[in-house]
């Protein structure tokens, strides 16, 4: 299993360096180049949130990081190789979970059926064709641990077409992570959320942020500020301005490029 | 699998102990018409495991059916008998292998170039077989001799006689089922019912899923290869008509007018799909009519897959909710249950 040991090799790097980087990332479609030579950082205990316009490139950029998309040019460093152009299986496996930011979770299962499912992936059992799904008590613990870090421990049995958007993001989040992930890469978490959802989304990150690195895609920009280490601004492909939430706030670039839009950073 | 529960379970016992006694009766025509019944109730059921649990509609089943059939012709010699018990795992290694090979091709493709690609593979295998003498052409083969079952000296089973065959049958059909239904319920299972799903949310979980895709492939062509044995056993006789795209399109509608996704759908279709073509091609009963039983069977089909969206199959686990009232009526596997979209 070489990617279980990359994953512990990574698990193992020192900390205080950047346990995913990018270099130069870049996408295009046709001549329009969505995510333009992005270089980014991600530490493990830190929040890196990622902000801009609608047609910033953000959700280009998570794709390109979880395999969804290969990138036109640039690298992404993580645990000693690169890992551009790798299927998305590959990547997951190699401890680099993502949400979706349209809800993309298994409607007809239950909640603990939609963990179990994403704790399985990588569990040694998953191709033993005579034994119960339900049977393996090391996946179905990592299945609980996920549901009750996501706060859904008392929706166990619930289908998830009939939880409410709310829930359903937050069992986008668990099943992210019932594979045990390091890196998390969170794409609009708080997407229509209301204001009491989006308050326990927000601890949620928070108390996600000691374990692992984030990377947050958002637009509500209170949740940003509560819980971001780091900020970068996109704006057409590029990073406009990257650095401590608060220098960025004040960067007369990024004054510009929110003035008149609808976006305001101080919204 | 939960689903209607315990009086699921009750009818499933009573239909096996009503085909476990039905050669009683004594009919030569009914015992060797349930017979063929049964073993496309096992193709069927080996396509339910593509188009039920995995999400993948092959329209080239019959290439696997066949393959067997003529494999089987092949490998036996002209006037002796050979023994099942290496000719049948010939024929399935060699349906599996065949399935291994396609498989890496057509599941590169999705959708409605899935359900083309699967059936131009079936549809060059049929024009091999039609237009080369390696399978005596047009005219098919015969196999004079069924295969013998023998252990040691003793012959377990005689092949030539109607009962023994039809137990044997029942038999493989019931060891089918159980054995679908026990990996269906594993870990590898609850993979492949996650792809039919949401492929790409299981790629994303770090599922490789072309890898389960051709795994479950693979399997479904050496079960379709299973029952293509039986049945050129059944018929001694093999011809290209039996890879033709009518023979994929019957084992898919068996599947969808049984209740794809639940197994013993697939085998409730062959069964009604097989019957109603004797009922309305009956002379005696429908006079003139009888010759356009095609029609009949068009409507009948039309009136299933509008009103029961979810087949025979789902007419069955109504009735079993109902029976079961006060258990909980949410399916716990969530295969068949719950809002979709």
């Amino acid at each position: 299993m070489a990617e279980r040991d990359s994953a512990a090799a990574v698990a193992a790097a020192p900390g205080g360096g950047a346990i995913l980087s990018t270099v130069g990332l870049t996408r295009r479609f046709g001549g329009l180049l969505a995510v333009n030579d992005v270089s980014i950082d991600l530490r493990v205990g830190e929040v890196h949130a990622v902000i801009g316009p609608n047609g910033a490139g953000k959700t280009t950029l998570t794709n390109l990081l979880s395999g969804d998309l290969a990138p036109s040019a640039g690298e992404i460093r993580y645990g000693g190789g690169n890992l551009a152009g790798l299927p998305s299986h590959r990547i997951s496996r190699m401890g680099i979970g993502r949400s979706y930011q349209k809800t993309n979770i298994f409607l007809p299962f239950t909640v603990f059926e939609n963990c179990r499912l994403a704790a399985q992936s990588r569990a040694p059992h998953a191709w033993r064709v005579f034994h119960r799904a339900g049977s393996f008590a090391d996946i179905n613990r990592q299945a609980e641990e996920a549901m009750a870090a996501a706060g859904l421990a008392g929706r166990r049995e619930r289908v998830a077409a009939t939880l409410s958007h709310g829930e359903q993001r937050q069992l986008e989040i668990a099943m992210c992570l019932a594979t045990r992930p390091r890196v998390l890469l969170l794409d609009e978490p708080l997407a229509g959320m209301g204001p009491h959802e989006s308050a326990s989304m927000v601890e949620l990150i928070k108390k996600l942020t000691a374990g692992h690195a984030i990377m947050l895609i958002e637009h509500d920009m209170d949740a940003v500020f509560a819980v971001a280490q780091r900020l970068t601004v996109m704006v057409n492909g590029e990073v406009i301005e990257s650095g401590a939430p608060e220098d960025v706030r004040n960067s007369p670039a990024v004054q510009l490029a929110y003035l008149g839009g609808e976006d305001s950073l101080h919204g | 699998m939960r689903a209607g529960g315990r009086f699921l379970n009750l009818a499933l016992l009573l239909a096996l102990a009503g085909l476990i006694a039905f050669p009683l009766a004594g009919s030569t025509f009914y015992t060797q018409l349930f017979t063929k019944i049964m073993i496309m109730a096992i193709f069927a059921m080996s396509l339910d495991l593509l188009v039920g649990y995995t999400g993948l509609i092959s329209f080239g089943h019959a290439a696997f059916y066949g393959l067997a059939g003529y494999a089987l012709a092949l490998m036996v010699p002209k006037y002796e008998a050979a023994s099942l018990w290496w000719t049948l795992p010939a024929t399935m290694t060699v349906c599996a292998a065949f399935a291994l090979v396609t498989g890496a091709l057509v599941l590169r493709t999705r959708g409605i170039f899935f359900i083309m690609v699967t059936l131009a593979f079936a549809q060059m295998l049929f024009f091999v077989f039609h237009d080369t003498k390696i399978g005596g052409g047009s005219d098919g083969i015969y196999i004079y001799n069924k295969p013998h079952l023998r252990l040691g000296e003793t012959a377990l089973l005689d092949l030539e006689k109607l009962e023994h065959f039809y137990y044997l049958v029942l038999a493989l059909m019931v060891l089918v089922f159980l054995l679908l239904r026990r990996l269906l319920g594993s870990t590898f299972g609850r993979a492949l019912v996650g792809i039919k799903e949401n492929e790409h949310r299981m790629r994303a979980l770090g599922f490789p899923a072309f890898r389960y895709k051709l795994a479950a492939y693979v399997l479904s062509g050496a079960l379709g290869g299973l029952s293509g044995y039986l049945a050129a056993v059944q018929f001694g006789f093999v011809n290209p008509e039996i890879i033709s795209w009518h023979q994929s399109g019957a084992v898919l509608m068996m599947v969808i007018l049984g209740g794809m996704g639940t197994l013993y759908g697939p085998v409730i279709g062959a069964f009604a799909f097989v019957l109603m073509q004797e009922l309305f091609s009956n002379q005696a009963w429908f006079g003139a009519y009888a010759k356009h039983w095609q029609l009949a069977m068009g409507l009948a089909i039309i009136l299933v897959a509008v009103y029961l969206p979810r087949g025979l199959a789902g007419l069955l686990q109504k009735t079993g909710h109902k029976a079961d009232a006060g258990e909980p009526a949410a399916d716990a596997d969530g295969t068949q249950e719950g809002a979709h979209g």
